[in-house]
């Protein structure tokens, strides 16, 4: 492994571009997957599994509310979502071949709110969006991830890998240089995991709040002093769909809980 | 493919050699970094707190050293309990400068370097994480780890 880290290094500094030309260099083994939940300590698992303990199902029961009852004259979600919501986020971020639209799961219900409901949008990080959001993943709990990716969304999922494997901000790393090289090892008080976002929306201690995976995003990068992409950019929606790729057959765990 | 073209471009296009090499490779000598970078004299008892400080090096991230007292420190890179031992004050300097220079994959953040980065924190931008008597004092702590 040295000897690849040296090999891509050099190309890297050559062309002072990302390594993406390295074939499958960010892909975990099958056999060798790990959801973030086996760095946690016990503590922090148990009270992840404990569904009355899990600090996160308060947002989750708030979207269940907000699935059954509108608020406003608009049908409520559950109108035509009958049967809820089984399995569908282990399907996102989600490519529509026919517009050529990526959407995230958040995207996807602000569209239903847009253009079912004629509500405006829900902002990231806004009660309404978390709550629903998590509730709606909630009901894929246990189902494996499970993204088939077409010739017309490789690219994005090229975007995503790109970014992955860009070194960047004062520090100069890479998700990758954490993610792939150096799970498992400690960052100070962290145990590094593979970085899958297949617990979120998820309760972080350290914000005290339910968090999207955009927001794990902006983290991970304002830590390596990189200047963090807004909310909603292209290039995370992107990072977003690569890291689900990254990650197929992983269950998801929503909504988990993180240090 | 033409996203992937357009990526490419602005990485390109962002790592401009308009930032000037804060180290010339005049002063560098195989795998080391010989003379000091500050004519201020260095302080090992500084050098251990910018060790350990986050506001300083924050290297407790990642590394170990016997004794110190900082709980849970890092493991990503090498133990320096011994380091003084390993590495002469002009390896030890060039490490923390710009390991890149000698191991370019490495994930040794480079200190004392602004060039050719990419994406850079607006409050970070031009300025490296470390001043030159910080790096000094952080080689005089570590001869002294054996
Ligand atoms: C300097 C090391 C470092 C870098 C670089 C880094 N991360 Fe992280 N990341 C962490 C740490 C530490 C955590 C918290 C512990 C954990 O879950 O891994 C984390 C957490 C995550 C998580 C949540 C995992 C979970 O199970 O909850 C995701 C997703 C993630 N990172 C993705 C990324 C992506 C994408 C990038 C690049 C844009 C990136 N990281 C860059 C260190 C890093
Ligand atoms: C993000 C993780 C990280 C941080 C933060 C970090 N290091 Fe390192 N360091 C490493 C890794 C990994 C290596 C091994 C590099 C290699 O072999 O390519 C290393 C290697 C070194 C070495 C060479 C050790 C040897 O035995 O050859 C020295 C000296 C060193 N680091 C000092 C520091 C100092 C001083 C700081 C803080 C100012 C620091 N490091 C911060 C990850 C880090």
């Amino acid at each position: 492994m040295m000897r690849w880290v040296f090999a891509s290094g050099l190309v890297f500094v050559a062309g002072c571009m990302s390594e993406a030309d390295n074939p499958d260099s960010a892909i975990i083994a099958k056999e060798d997957l790990q959801s973030g939940f086996s760095f946690l300590t016990a503590e922090t698992q148990r009270l992840q599994t404990d569904e009355f303990e899990n600090p996160a199902y308060l947002w989750v029961d708030r979207g269940a509310d907000l699935f059954t009852h509108s608020t406003d004259a608009s049908p409520a979600c559950a109108s035509c979502h009958k049967d809820g919501l089984v399995g569908v986020a282990a399907q996102y971020p989600k490519f529509h071949e026919s517009s050529g639209e990526l959407l995230n799961l958040e995207g996807r219900i602000n569209q239903c709110r847009t253009e079912h409901q004629g509500q405006a949008p829900w902002a990231y990080e806004s009660d309404e969006l978390l709550s629903i959001t998590a509730y709606v993943a909630e009901q894929s709990k246990g189902m494996p991830i499970d993204i088939e990716v077409s010739e017309a969304m490789q690219p994005y999922v090229d975007k995503g890998r790109d970014y992955f494997l860009t070194r960047r901000g004062q520090f100069n790393l890479s998700c990758q240089q954490c993610h792939t090289e150096n799970w498992g090892t400690q960052l100070r008080g962290d145990t590094i995991s593979q970085g899958h976002g297949n617990g979120f929306p998820a309760y972080r201690l350290e914000w005290q709040l339910i968090g999207s995976l955009q927001r794990r995003l902006r983290d991970c990068d304002t830590g390596v002093r990189a200047e963090p992409l807004p909310y909603g950019d292209p290039t995370y929606l992107a990072v977003e769909l690569y890291l689900a790729t990254r990650a197929n057959g992983l269950e998801i765990e929503t909504p988990a809980v993180r240090r | 493919m033409r996203l992937r073209r357009a990526g490419l471009a602005l990485a390109l296009a962002s790592c401009g050699d308009a930032e000037p090499r804060l180290v010339s490779e005049t002063q560098i000598v195989g795998d080391a970094i010989p003379s000091p970078l500050s004519e201020a004299s260095a302080i090992a008892a500084r050098g251990k707190t910018v060790f350990m400080d986050r506001e300083g090096g924050h290297c407790v991230l990642c590394h170990a050293i016997e004794g110190l007292e900082a709980e849970f420190q890092g493991n990503v890179g090498p133990d320096l309990s011994a380091v003084g031992e390993r590495l002469s004050p002009g390896q030890l300097r060039l490490r923390i400068v710009d390991y890149q220079i000698v191991r370019p994959g490495t994930l040794m953040p480079s200190y004392y370097r602004i060039h050719d980065l990419y994406q850079v924190g607006e409050e970070y931008q031009d300025q490296p994480i470390l001043t030159a008597i910080e790096v000094e004092d952080l080689v005089a702590y570590l001869s002294e780890r054996r």
